[in-house]
């Protein structure tokens, strides 16, 4: 059977509502007087952007939230979303002291969307470009997270931007594929609209490779930047992988952020093959939108996978059900529909993943969402850009401290150079590329701005944790492992 | 963006912030580190010859989880040679010509005031700063608040260092008065350029109910001590009205006295202070406390249309007066908002036990239910026709804008205290009746 929607408007906008809701202003300046106001804290080392929060935090208490804005956009133009999508537990909040004090973090995620709301709401505008130019120009290929952060910072410094991105609507994954009940798309569409009165030219829908070679770019602009992402979900090299009810996760979530909520289809029984966050951002929207039963099939165990514990847990209490040590060997077609999912066991011998003989069975289900890792883009981009080094594991080659590539004028950041990380890890590279420009473009004799919230403390003039993130869940990982 | 550079009494800072003499103020480093973060100018540690301290010095008072809402010190001035400080001077402003550093000095003769003045102008100073304020120690050898608290005093006292004085002379003034205002007018006869105000206040924070000696303690004994911080705000800004609005002093303002944040900044200005000087809220924080004062006191100014701090500056005086001038027909009365309210009845209490008796405790069925409320549970009810609009219910409403304190027109014309006493000695009114 076709998949059809299961409910209604007005169920489907309750049960997709905001998980971490707004703060009232009373309750932002309470929790923004909680924060001790700490001197080179370590929220700001966990902070891939190095947003200096206690400063932010201070201006929300003394109701300067405009200049709280302005604190955080500065550093993370991506303040608004990030506010939302961050796993700040493992970030800024799993580093605040206050754990150690009180068991409970301030919660910087709410406090941060409290301030960036602010200013979205009344239209100000605190971030600005020199009203000097440089005469430079860059292209910045694709218009996500990494490559929004290098746009906003190259129009901050004062080169003239143009942004490419195939999809009608810049903001990449923040505007198409982010759980809805973590982030409606508007906020992101919001941030394109702030880069874009900085200056920035964005051209969507248009494809380079396709509609605008990349030749052309070579000899138009400047220095080009490479933020393209990944590519779609990886095959799964099954029987029965092309029926119309196999979906990639992300394809899924993007029907969520462009169709009517009504109109979103939805299996009854629904599997998510995978087990990491995009795994559950897929099986949480699936039962809120209506779906009876939704099952996580994942071929290692709980321990392995990759979703942070917090999203476990939310999936968990969403009714989701986990399968592990299963691995799916056919979806099982009916009269050209998913019909069911034939599984097999699966044991772990020194590392290696296989298939327990005999052990087959079919669960009945009508939708398969994969979730199981994006794809690289190494072909697109040797094609477009032919030389760019690629490493064997398809992620763009670059130098760590410029975000350069093999290409001189070419600079990266992004899930294409890290193989897949967060948005605010998206944001802070696209942001040191722009750094790296910056600096191609002055002839290798200037170096970017310095964030100075480390500002007199001994050591390397590292500045914040932009330079020298800390990283609170690999810290403990190591610790528990150790 | 608002212009906030400053000129006080020729002193030029790029902004009107200013470090006040205290431990921050000390050492060329702090300096440096100030003028870094942001600060304007540097009031430096008081010099004069140099003291001996003991140990411990700081004590505070904290409320709650509130942590140094008050601060008492019972450190002297500058332990530091004159040599070393003069010479430090001298680096900052070699290093930081733009930005205002200022001498606070105190010393005791005619001679050694003259030398210390001369050494301030040679280092390079921008200006002086007098101590008459220091309520501990300093006193007890005849200086420091000793001087402020006798304006006959201060007036010889500013008068021999006018007599050396080549760079502008603020004199400190203390709070430890009864009326601040003599002092700042013997500072204005003496030919003193400014004032800043307030130092410290005579304190004892607490008492340790185990050993019976109050921190500081030394040696089994405390002293009283200086308080300051953002407990001593309120009687800091009715020290620099009193001033501002006084007709014979009309001297520029320095506030002091609980600075920490850019609202306390725009509020000292709006009595009447030109520059502001922060000890304590930097003792807490650091010095980076003076970007967010200067990015908020900017936002608020070009919120309101503001071009510079002169835009706001003594805006409120003229909105202070004697009670006398109070319009007694006046009338406002609490409005509690029920959608707002969360029935924790500290309104019905505090207006029951600790004024004026005119709230109720009501039926909830016409006013719907707060927040988390028991159906049923009695809502509290103004009843407006008793209410003498005396604000303790709304002060003690934890939740914002539940409880507004709404103008209602009394129907009369306005009458203040003076007019009826006029009226009454003209024999046109009777009397109003007492309060029932």
């Amino acid at each position: 059977m076709p998949i059809q929607p299961l409910v209604d408007a007005a169920t489907a906008t309750a049960a997709l509502a905001d998980i971490k809701p707004p703060l009232s202003p009373q309750e932002a300046r309470v929790e923004a007087a909680r924060c001790l106001y700490c001197f080179d804290a370590p929220c700001i080392m966990a902070c891939p952007t190095g947003i200096d929060i206690p400063a932010f935090i201070k201006k929300i208490a003394v109701d300067n939230v405009t200049g709280a804005a302005r604190t955080i956009l500065e550093a993370n133009v991506l303040g608004a979303s990030c506010a939302r999508v961050c796993p700040t537990q493992v970030l800024c909040e799993g580093a605040c002291v206050m754990l150690d004090l009180e068991k409970e973090p301030i919660q910087i995620g709410r406090l941060q969307r409290h301030a960036t709301d602010h200013v979205a709401a009344r239209g100000i505008q605190v971030l600005h470009a020199p009203a000097v130019k440089s005469g430079k120009r860059v292209a910045v290929i694709g218009a996500g997270p990494a490559g929004l952060g290098c746009a906003a910072e190259l129009a901050r410094l004062g080169h003239a931007v143009t942004v490419f991105d195939r999809k009608p609507a810049g903001g990449g994954l923040n505007t198409y594929g982010i759980a809805y009940y973590k982030m409606k798309p508007e906020v992101s569409l919001d941030e394109v609209r702030m880069i874009e009165r900085l200056g920035v030219e964005f051209r969507t829908g248009v494809e380079v490779g396709r509609d605008v070679q990349a030749a052309d770019l070579e000899r138009d602009y400047d220095a080009i930047f490479l933020g393209i992402g990944l590519g779609g979900a990886n095959r799964l090299g099954i029987p029965g992988e092309d029926l119309p009810e196999v979906i990639d996760a992300l394809d899924f979530i993007e029907w969520i952020h462009t169709r009517p909520l009504a109109d979103v289809p939805v299996g009854r029984r629904v599997a998510v093959l995978g087990c990491g966050n995009t795994a559950i951002d897929a099986v949480t929207q699936a039962l809120r939108l209506g779906a009876e039963r939704a099952t996580i099939v994942y071929r290692r165990g709980r321990e392995d996978m990759s979703a942070y514990d917090f999203e476990y847990e939310l999936a968990k209490s969403d009714g989701a059900h986990f399968l592990f040590h299963a691995a799916p060997v056919e979806v099982v077609g009916e009269s050209g529909h998913v019909a069911g999912l034939r599984l097999a066991r699966t044991e772990s011998r020194d590392g290696r993943v296989t298939s327990v003989p005999g052990s087959e069975w079919v669960e009945p289900v009508d939708l398969v969402l994969k979730a199981v890792g994006q794809e690289k883009q190494a072909a697109l981009l040797q094609r477009i850009f032919p030389g760019l080094a690629i490493d064997s594991r398809g992620r763009v080659e670059h130098d760590p401290q410029t975000m350069r590539t093999s290409l001189p004028k070419v600079f990266a950041g992004g899930d294409c150079t890290s193989g897949g990380r967060e948005v605010v890890n998206a944001v802070a590279e696209g942001k040191k590329a722009a750094r790296g420009i910056h600096r191609h473009l002055a002839g290798d004799t200037v170096s970017g701005p310095v964030q100075a919230s480390r500002l007199g403390v001994a050591g390397p003039p590292s500045g914040s944790g932009f330079d020298r993130p800390i990283r609170v869940h690999e810290l403990e990982a190591a610790l528990h492992k150790g | 963006m608002a212009d906030l550079t400053s000129d006080f009494a020729g002193i030029k800072s790029p902004n009107p912030f200013w470090v006040a003499s205290g431990p921050p103020s000390n050492t060329a480093h702090q300096a440096h580190r100030a003028f870094e973060a942001g600060w304007g100018g540097v009031v430096w540690k008081t010099i004069g010859d140099p003291i001996v301290n003991v140990a411990s010095r700081y004590s505070a008072l904290n409320l709650g989880p509130v942590r140094m809402a008050g601060f008492n010190n019972i450190e002297l001035i500058s332990d530091r040679s004159p040599e070393t400080n003069f010479r430090e001077i001298a680096e900052v402003k070699k290093r930081w010509p733009h930005h205002a550093v200022i001498a606070s000095l105190m010393v005791d003769t005619r001679d050694h005031w003259h030398e210390f003045v001369r050494r301030s102008a040679d280092a390079g100073a921008d200006g002086i700063e007098l101590n008459f304020g220091c309520p501990h120690g300093m006193c007890e050898r005849g200086m420091g608040s000793a001087v402020g608290q006798n304006p006959e005093v201060a007036e010889i006292i500013v008068g021999w260092v006018m007599e050396a004085a080549t760079i502008p002379v603020i004199v400190k003034l203390t709070p430890n008065i009864t009326n601040v205002v003599h002092a700042a007018r013997a500072a204005r006869k003496a030919g003193a350029n400014a004032i800043s105000l307030i130092n410290t206040i005579n304190s004892i924070t607490n008492v340790n109910l185990d050993t019976l000696v109050p921190e500081p303690f030394v040696a089994g004994r405390s002293s009283h001590g200086g308080y300051c911080g953002p407990a001593v705000k309120p009687i800091a800004l009715n020290m620099v009205h009193s001033c501002a609005a006084d007709p014979q002093v009309n001297l520029p303002i320095s506030g002091i006295g609980g600075i920490g944040t850019w609202r306390d900044a725009a509020e000292f200005v709006a009595l009447g202070a030109s520059t502001l000087q922060v000890c304590t809220a930097i003792m807490h924080y650091g010095f980076r406390i003076v970007e967010d004062m200067a990015d908020g006191l900017s936002a608020y100014l070009d919120s309101k249309g503001m071009r510079s701090l002169a835009d706001l500056r003594g805006r409120a005086v003229d909105h202070v007066g004697d009670w006398k001038t109070l319009d007694l027909n006046y009338k406002r009365v609490a409005r509690i908002d029920h959608e707002k309210c969360i029935g924790c009845n500290l309104c019905y209490i505090a207006c029951e036990d600790g004024a004026h008796q005119c709230i109720d405790l009501v039926d909830s069925t016409p006013y719907g239910l707060g927040p988390g409320r028991v159906p049923g549970k009695p809502v509290p009810l103004v009843r407006e026709s008793d209410c003498v609009g005396c604000n303790l219910c709304s002060i003690v409403c934890p939740v914002d804008g539940c409880i507004t304190m709404t103008p209602v027109d009394s129907g009369k014309p306005p009458m203040t205290w003076e007019q009826y006493q006029g009226r009454l000695a003209a024999g046109t009114m009777h009397p109003l009746p007492a309060h029932p």
